[in-house]
């Protein structure tokens, strides 16, 4: 049995490079404290090459060139630790989550699907660079072992059984993490290295320093055995970011927002999941005319929002950030959010990969990923609720439609195939609609709004109309159809006819189609009982 | 002459060398596959709608375009494909195209307000690619409006299906995309058909007059009103006899073909049967390509136009039994 560690060296300066990938090959000082005795809490190795200490000020740092200075995060620490989470459970089951900066992994049984020991630890620095970490990475027999390698030594280290102290006698003893009163006793002694440590007399060791001088010698000697305590696997997914100053634009915007999908489609896709719906979450900034409104009048105070939600509801689950990049934008563009944004939250429903396979001779269907990038630029473009696929509702009340998600059939089976209708199989589906219909069904249009008419009766029936600057003779009609219903709300109560109607000559230049005079057409018009009004329902066509 | 013209030949292939392969070769025309319209007399007509091309279907209003529309509609999703309708002016009817055998399910419909929205919705549609059909309906935008449609954008939209397995539809009451069009079909209506008593005119028609109010008052408490009561109120106004007492059974339409580029592969298939039944070779014209086919014995008429009727939605559900009406 072997356990591998992974740390993640300059954790704090490396929770924020992650988010700005052009600083990785910068010299990066991280600075914390209240405005203005902000002081240097982090930096990463080109930075103290250069000269920086921790505990330095803000100030006394800045006076470096070519030095980044950013303010820790939390945030992008929690959301840094959560990825190397990720990054463990990639590749085992059985991760523990030992430190903010470091995991331990049983690798029993991995040689199957990776290789060797160093192939796994190649494995783990490639998927760790993938998530925008750059881990050390050392296995051995031994939980504490491993740990303390991948403190101390960089890069990949692999730790024969049996060669434990022998390798862990270079290590300098800070690395045990030892409280500070007993690494100053250490120092005093002149004792520097585990080896020198793991030389002392145990019995005169626990004496002077107690059972914490013991522990520290055990570890020392690469001798402290203990079990590993799993970490449940998590589902949550979410990646944040605080801006130092408040964005406005979308397209400003839209570059912080690829930039945490990126991240969080990596988390996604080193778990070998998809996202089902992305959750948004932008925090406003209020501004000072607003605060002093606000501030007089205590009631607005709960209408303007301080956060502003969106959720991205995703017909397939889905993982390609620069899909999710787009859809994003697209949702951003019809509703904005209402002001500048100081913070970004992102968090991800996650789902399995979407694993359907089509069948070869099935007919073609658009990629349900660019589908749903189509039906959001259609969406931008004609509204929401002009796009979609149209259901009849269970009235018989006229034009009662409403408009549904358009879903592909496989989704809409719930990922199971449909079959498409084989030319036996139609012979067999004598109640489906189409194949009862011998000849074409007359094609009907709806005008929306309906138009008003006038009609002009003639013992009662309707002999001339004029609708839309035309005028004809009806030359034969069926009616008057009394419809009504839905007494309970907005009743209608309407009296239909279908009528065929010729044109007049002197009518074309009036009307809008190119018709020649004398032109038949056949209506649907209708007399509101409670309007007392002509309208024109449609035509047939 | 003949060497100023094979001078001016080799000039205008140096000029052009790199960019056209060889600008006075002919190129052969690829047999494109067709889908079925779901209408026996256009299928025979033009051999159905061309896949990777734009077919138009023009006429006045009331002339059978949408009839056409929805029974390929029908006809296609039947088939599990995926279809789109860009409605430029909000006017298609859900509940027809259901009982015309539409699987609404199986149809995206984009509803826009006007033609500048429309044809950026097609460019859309047709870009996302994937769909088995698109039908872009313009029938109910004026002419004159559809004319100052620039050439361009319907060149768009041929290059973008070209090479696609998509069925291009463009509705309009004038055909505008020109050489881009693959099919043009002209539709005009040639008679409405009317069931029942009291055939004549109008004027003529005066029984029945006086009980209208009341007879259609008590039809209406006998059903729930919409399509069902129609078919009901037939048959009960027929058994009483009234004069007015009938209904929209359909039309007959003629489709006219006006254009054709392609010469599909159901369309060399008839013709390989008509030249075995002639025993001779048959010529195919690239405008009226259906004239060829003479006095066949196959149903092909010697014309470019066919008709058919089309049956009222009320017919159709007269013909279904009780149960499927209730569904």
């Amino acid at each position: 049995m072997s356990f591998a560690a992974i740390h993640i060296p300059d954790f704090i300066v490396q929770a924020v490079v992650r988010g700005e990938a052009a600083l990785r090959e910068r010299a990066v000082a991280i600075v914390e404290g209240t405005a203005p005795l902000w002081s240097v809490v982090a930096a990463n190795r080109r930075a103290a090459q250069v000269g920086i200490e921790l505990g330095m000020a803000k100030s006394q740092a800045a006076q470096f060139t070519d030095m980044e200075i950013r303010h820790r995060s939390p945030v992008q620490e929690k959301t840094t630790h959560e990825a190397l989470l990720d990054l463990g459970w990639s590749v085992s089951p059985r991760v523990e989550n030992s430190a903010p900066d470091t995991i331990v992994l049983d690798l029993t049984g991995l040689s199957g699907l990776f290789g060797t020991e160093e192939k796994i630890a190649q494995e783990l620095a490639k998927r760790g660079s993938g998530l925008g970490l750059s881990a050390r990475i050392a296995i051995a027999e031994n939980i504490e072992v491993a740990i303390l390698a991948s403190r101390g030594m960089p890069g990949i280290t692999l730790i024969p059984p049996g060669e434990e102290a022998k390798r862990l006698r270079t290590l300098p003893v800070r690395t045990l993490l030892p409280a500070p009163e007993i690494l100053e006793t250490l120092t005093r002694w002149g004792v520097e290295t585990c080896g020198r440590l793991a030389a002392l007399p145990v019995i005169q060791l626990s004496e002077r320093l107690g059972q914490e001088g013991v522990r520290l010698h055990t570890l020392a000697r690469g001798a402290l055995v203990r079990s590993q305590v799993l970490a449940k696997p998590s589902d949550n997914f979410q990646e944040e970011m605080e801006l130092d100053d408040s964005v406005e634009e979308l397209e400003s915007l839209s570059f912080v927002l690829g930039r945490l999908l990126d991240q969080l489609c990596e988390r996604l896709a080193a778990r070998s999941l998809s996202a089902r719906s992305i959750r948004m979450e932008f925090e406003l900034e209020r501004s000072f005319e607003k605060g002093l409104q606000l501030s007089a009048d205590a009631d607005q105070h709960k209408l303007l929002p301080r956060k502003f939600e969106k959720i991205l509801a995703l017909p397939v689950p889905m993982r390609d950030s620069k899909l999710l990049l787009k859809l994003v934008r697209l949702r951003l563009q019809s509703d904005p959010p209402p002001a500048a944004v100081i913070k970004i939250m992102l968090s991800a429903e996650a789902d399995r990969v979407r694993t359907t396979q089509r069948g070869l001779f099935l007919p073609a269907s658009p990629e349900p990923e660019k589908l749903e990038l189509t039906m959001a630029r259609l969406a931008n473009l004609v509204g929401d609720a002009n796009v979609g696929s149209p259901q009849l509702m269970d009235t018989h009340r006229p034009d009662a439609i409403r408009m549904e998600r358009f879903r592909l059939a496989q989704e809409a089976a719930g990922g199971r195939k449909k079959k498409p209708i084989a030319a036996a199989d139609k012979s067999v589906e004598k109640n489906s609609s189409a194949s009862r219909i011998v000849k074409p069904a007359n094609g009907f249009r709806l005008l929306r709004p309906r138009v008003p008419a006038c009609v002009e009766l003639r013992e009662g029936l309707p002999a001339r109309v004029f609708f839309q600057g035309s005028h004809g003779e009806i030359v034969a009609a069926s009616g008057p159809w009394r419809t009504s219903g839905e007494w309970w709300q907005d009743p209608w109560d309407q009296a239909e006819w279908d009528v065929e109607v010729r044109f007049s000559a002197s009518a074309q230049k009036n009307r809008r189609s190119a018709n020649p005079a004398g032109e038949r057409g056949l209506y649907l018009i209708y007399y509101d009982l409670r309007q007392q009004g002509w309208f024109l329902r449609g035509m047939y066509d | 002459m003949r060497s100023n013209l094979a001078t001016l030949r080799s000039d205008v292939e140096l000029s052009l060398a790199g960019r056209v392969v060889s600008p006075f070769g002919y190129r052969d025309r690829k047999s494109v596959e067709t889908v079925l319209t779901g209408i026996p007399e256009i299928d025979a007509l033009a051999g159905g709608f061309p896949r990777g091309a734009l077919t138009e279907i023009c006429g006045p209003p009331c002339s059978g375009r949408t009839t056409v529309l929805l029974s390929a509609l029908a006809s296609r999703t039947a088939d599990a494909e995926v279809c789109a309708l860009i409605d430029a002016r909000d006017s298609f009817d859900p509940r027809s195209a259901e009982a015309a055998g539409v699987e609404l399910q199986q149809l995206l419909w984009v509803r826009c307000r006007g033609l500048d929205q429309s044809l950026r919705a097609a460019d859309l549609v047709i870009q996302g690619g994937g769909f088995g059909f698109i039908a872009l309906d313009l029938s109910d935008v004026a002419p004159e409006m559809v004319r100052h449609v620039p050439l361009n954008a319907w060149f768009r939209f041929r290059r973008a299906v070209e090479d696609t397995s998509t069925v291009l539809l463009v509705l309009e009451q004038e055909s505008n995309a020109k050489t881009c069009a693959s099919l043009v079909l002209r539709m005009s209506l040639k008679t409405a058909k009317w069931s029942g008593a009291g055939k004549g005119n109008v004027k003529d028609k005066t029984a029945g007059i006086n009980a209208t109010g009341i007879k259609t008052t008590e039809i209406s408490r006998h059903s729930r009103g919409g399509l069902a009561q129609k078919v009901l109120a037939k048959e009960w106004l027929a058994q009483a006899g009234l004069a007015h007492a009938r209904l929209l059974d359909g039309s007959d339409v003629q489709a006219e073909m006006l254009h054709t580029r392609m010469q599909s592969i159901n369309f060399q298939q008839a013709q390989n049967e008509f030249r075995q039944a002639q025993n001779g070779p048959v010529s195919i014209g690239r405008r009226f390509a259906g004239r060829d086919f003479a006095n066949s014995s196959d149903g092909f008429e010697r014309s470019d136009t066919q008709s058919f009727s089309a049956q009222s939605v009320w017919t159709y559900l007269h013909a279904l039994p009780v149960e499927a009406k209730l569904k």
